[in-house]
């Protein structure tokens, strides 16, 4: 059952969308990977989510709805109650994401608090829980640290304890190692995972890490200015691109760059707000453009399975279709 | 936290010696001295003049004064005015508390007006209450007290008739001084009518003297509200759900603040330079007024007296606000 449903949801500031007209579901239990490059509407389109759009950003969607809810009619106070609890985020930066005022034991609570309530004795205790269960030693006495005593790697922790509070059925994780030390993003990534997999938990998996989209998403997402240029199974999408730019982000990828003699990136960067291309976004940077492309903005074609946005997609070749 | 306020309190000798230094200079600089003042259009002769400043001690050398001073000041003993003989300090201390009160309600007024109008102004940027709250505290900022106390008091106590124009307290109350409060004294007093007379007198003055307090307290409180809402540790309290107020009252208030109290805490130095106007223009019976006397009469043992109590009350109050500061800040009370 889909958890998570959208359907054309735009964010925009001003005359500029960071976000596009995008459509995409997750499903219970489900990994969905997201990649692209920074500035491709990624952040933007999960704050959307969660309600953290603030004027004079605007949301609007044709759907956006959690379990049945739609969110976007909903009252605030109404909607709140959702996030934080049934659906969490995770972000970036760990060591700027916690209040440098307040303990972790403080900073737990309060989720826990807020939405589900109980004894004083009864949320320490599950606090403690919650430290133990992302994996930090001697929890007990982590209660009364300060963020600032933390490492990168402990205060991730503490932020997923933080999300995982209330049980959620959906964690969006943003980039949630691209701060952290090589040696720790594994432990968590580790950690999610196996969260996501004991609670059953949707979870919408951000980042740049192509070769971790694979290995533990069901379905990936790729994004490219604020648009859904590919989407379909991970495996799929991984083994057989159709859109370029997924293509020369998996080119890009160390393993598949090795025996060339240079990584085949893309050159230029991705379009912002004032330098939008006409036609296909893609157009200036894209190896098999077209006068076509220059000029008509391609359709997404396909279902909501399997999606591609590309006048030429490409066969299993890699080639566009003639 | 020990270690921190150690080092604090190592910085104070050389500012002691400093304070010394400047008044007892400074004071010596202006022309004429306490004699010829005291002698006024009279005049006085050569002799009797020689005679005076031997029997005060301005006859010796410079060094050798201050040598004097310093030592008396390290027994605790000030001096004595030249005008009323009376010992300095018990002098200050007789007046010292109508200009606490004067000070703390004006402090009162700039916290309790100047605090909630910078943090509404942040949360509400770019609207009409933000412009307007950023204006008139430009505008209180560079109002000369002068002026200001002169425009309140026309438009409020002359036109208007709603507040006295000097004093404390109305004449027609006489309150045995317990305190040296007024506003407890009259109350004490179980007169009439006494504490509202008392109130109604600090009304004006207060707002004057905390106008500046209030216009710096008020900015200061809208940058550091401002910058503390871009924080990601705002972003990631709104994602757990809690209720707007609870994220800018709870998260963003306490890290706004921390700025803001070493703020509130440098005003006590303008509050009391700027009461020594505020006192002159209200008749207010104060330190103020009382320095303001005495360098006119060149009472060199009370200007240096008083100026040095006033600068190790404000050294002090920084040394409690640089405390305060460690406490509301983790960074700080478990760095060093
Ligand atoms: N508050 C904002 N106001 C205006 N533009 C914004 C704002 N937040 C993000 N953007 C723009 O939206 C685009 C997408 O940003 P983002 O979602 O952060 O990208 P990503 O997370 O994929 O790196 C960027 O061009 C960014 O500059
Ligand atoms: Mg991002």
């Amino acid at each position: 059952m889909s958890l998570l449903k959208l359907e054309n949801l735009s964010v925009t500031f001003g005359n500029f969308r960071a976000v596009d007209q995008i459509s995409y579901s997750v499903n219970e239990g489900e990994v969905l990977g997201i990649v692209g490059e920074s500035g491709s509407g990624k952040s933007v389109s999960s704050l959307s989510l969660m309600g953290l759009i603030d004027y004079p950003g605007k949301v609007s969607a044709d759907q956006l709805t959690f379990m049945d809810q739609d969110l976007l009619s909903m009252p605030e106070a109404q909607r709140r109650k959702i996030t934080g609890s049934d659906i969490a985020m995770i972000f970036q930066d760990p060591m700027t994401s916690l209040n440098p005022c307040f303990t972790v034991g403080y900073q737990i609570i309060e989720a826990l608090k807020t939405h589900q309530g109980g004894t004083k004795k009864e949320l320490k205790h599950r606090a403690i829980e919650l430290l133990t269960l992302v994996g930090i030693p001697a929890p007990e006495s982590r209660l009364s640290a300060y963020p600032h005593q933390l490492s990168g790697g402990m205060s991730q922790r503490v932020m997923i304890a933080i999300a995982i509070a209330c049980n959620p059925k959906l964690l969006i994780a943003d980039e949630p190692t691209t701060a952290l030390d090589v040696t720790i993003q594994a432990q968590i990534i580790d950690l999610l995972i196996d969260l996501q997999k004991e609670k059953q938990m949707g979870l919408v998996l951000i980042t740049h890490d192509l070769a971790l989209v694979a290995e533990v998403a069901h379905r990936v997402i790729v994004m490219y200015a604020g648009q859904i240029v590919e989407s379909g199974p991970a495996s799929e999408v991984f083994s057989a691109p159709k859109h370029p730019y997924t293509q020369a982000l998996l080119a890009s990828l160390p393993e598949s760059a090795a025996g060339r003699a240079r990584l085949q990136a893309l050159p230029g960067v991705v379009p912002g707000q004032y330098d939008r291309p006409k036609g296909c976004l893609l157009s200036p940077r894209c190896p098999y453009v077209t006068d076509h492309c220059r000029n008509v903005e391609p359709t997404s074609q396909g279902s909501l399975e399997r999606q591609v946005k590309c006048h030429t997609p490409l066969n299993t070749q890699g080639r566009p279709a003639a | 936290m020990f270690q921190f306020i150690f080092r604090r309190l190592s910085l104070v000798i050389p500012t002691f010696i400093g304070i010394t230094l400047l008044t007892f200079t400074l004071i010596r600089l202006i022309p004429g001295d306490p004699i010829e003042v005291m002698a006024g259009e009279r005049g006085v002769s050569a002799e009797r003049h020689a005679e005076l400043s031997a029997q005060l001690g301005f006859d010796q050398p410079l060094y050798v004064q201050y040598f004097h001073y310093v030592t008396g000041v390290l027994q605790g003993d000030l001096g004595n005015s030249l005008v009323t003989k009376e010992p300095v300090l018990s002098e200050f201390l007789t007046l010292f508390p109508a200009t606490i009160e004067l000070a703390f309600c004006a402090a009162i007024f700039a916290i309790f007006v100047g605090l909630p109008a910078g943090m509404i102004a942040a949360v509400k940027r770019g609207t009409l209450f933000d412009h307007s709250v950023m204006t008139f505290s430009l505008t209180g900022y560079s109002m000369p007290i002068f002026w200001w106390a002169l425009l309140l008091m026309l438009i409020f106590s002359v036109t208007l008739g709603w507040t006295p124009v000097s004093g404390r307290i109305d004449v027609v109350y006489w309150i045995d001084d317990v305190t040296g409060f007024m506003l407890v004294d009259s109350i004490l007093s179980g007169e009439d009518g006494a504490f509202s007379s008392a109130v109604a007198h600090l009304i004006l003055p207060s707002i004057v003297l905390g106008t500046i307090p209030m216009a710096v307290i008020a900015r200061m409180t809208r940058s550091s509200m401002l910058e503390v809402l871009s924080e990601d540790y705002i972003r990631t309290a709104r994602a757990k759900g809690i209720a707007p107020w609870r994220v800018i009252i709870i998260h963003a208030l306490r890290n706004a603040l921390i700025p803001v109290i070493t703020v509130i805490g440098l005003q006590v130095g303008i509050l009391l330079s700027g009461a020594i106007l505020t006192e002159t223009v209200f008749a207010w019976p104060g330190i103020g007024k009382w320095l303001i006397e005495s360098i006119s009469r060149r009472d060199y043992p009370v200007v240096q007296g008083g100026i040095l109590i006033v600068a190790t009350i404000i050294i002090v109050v920084n040394l409690m606000v640089d405390i305060t500061y460690g406490i509301v800040n983790p960074r700080i009370r478990h760095s060093r």
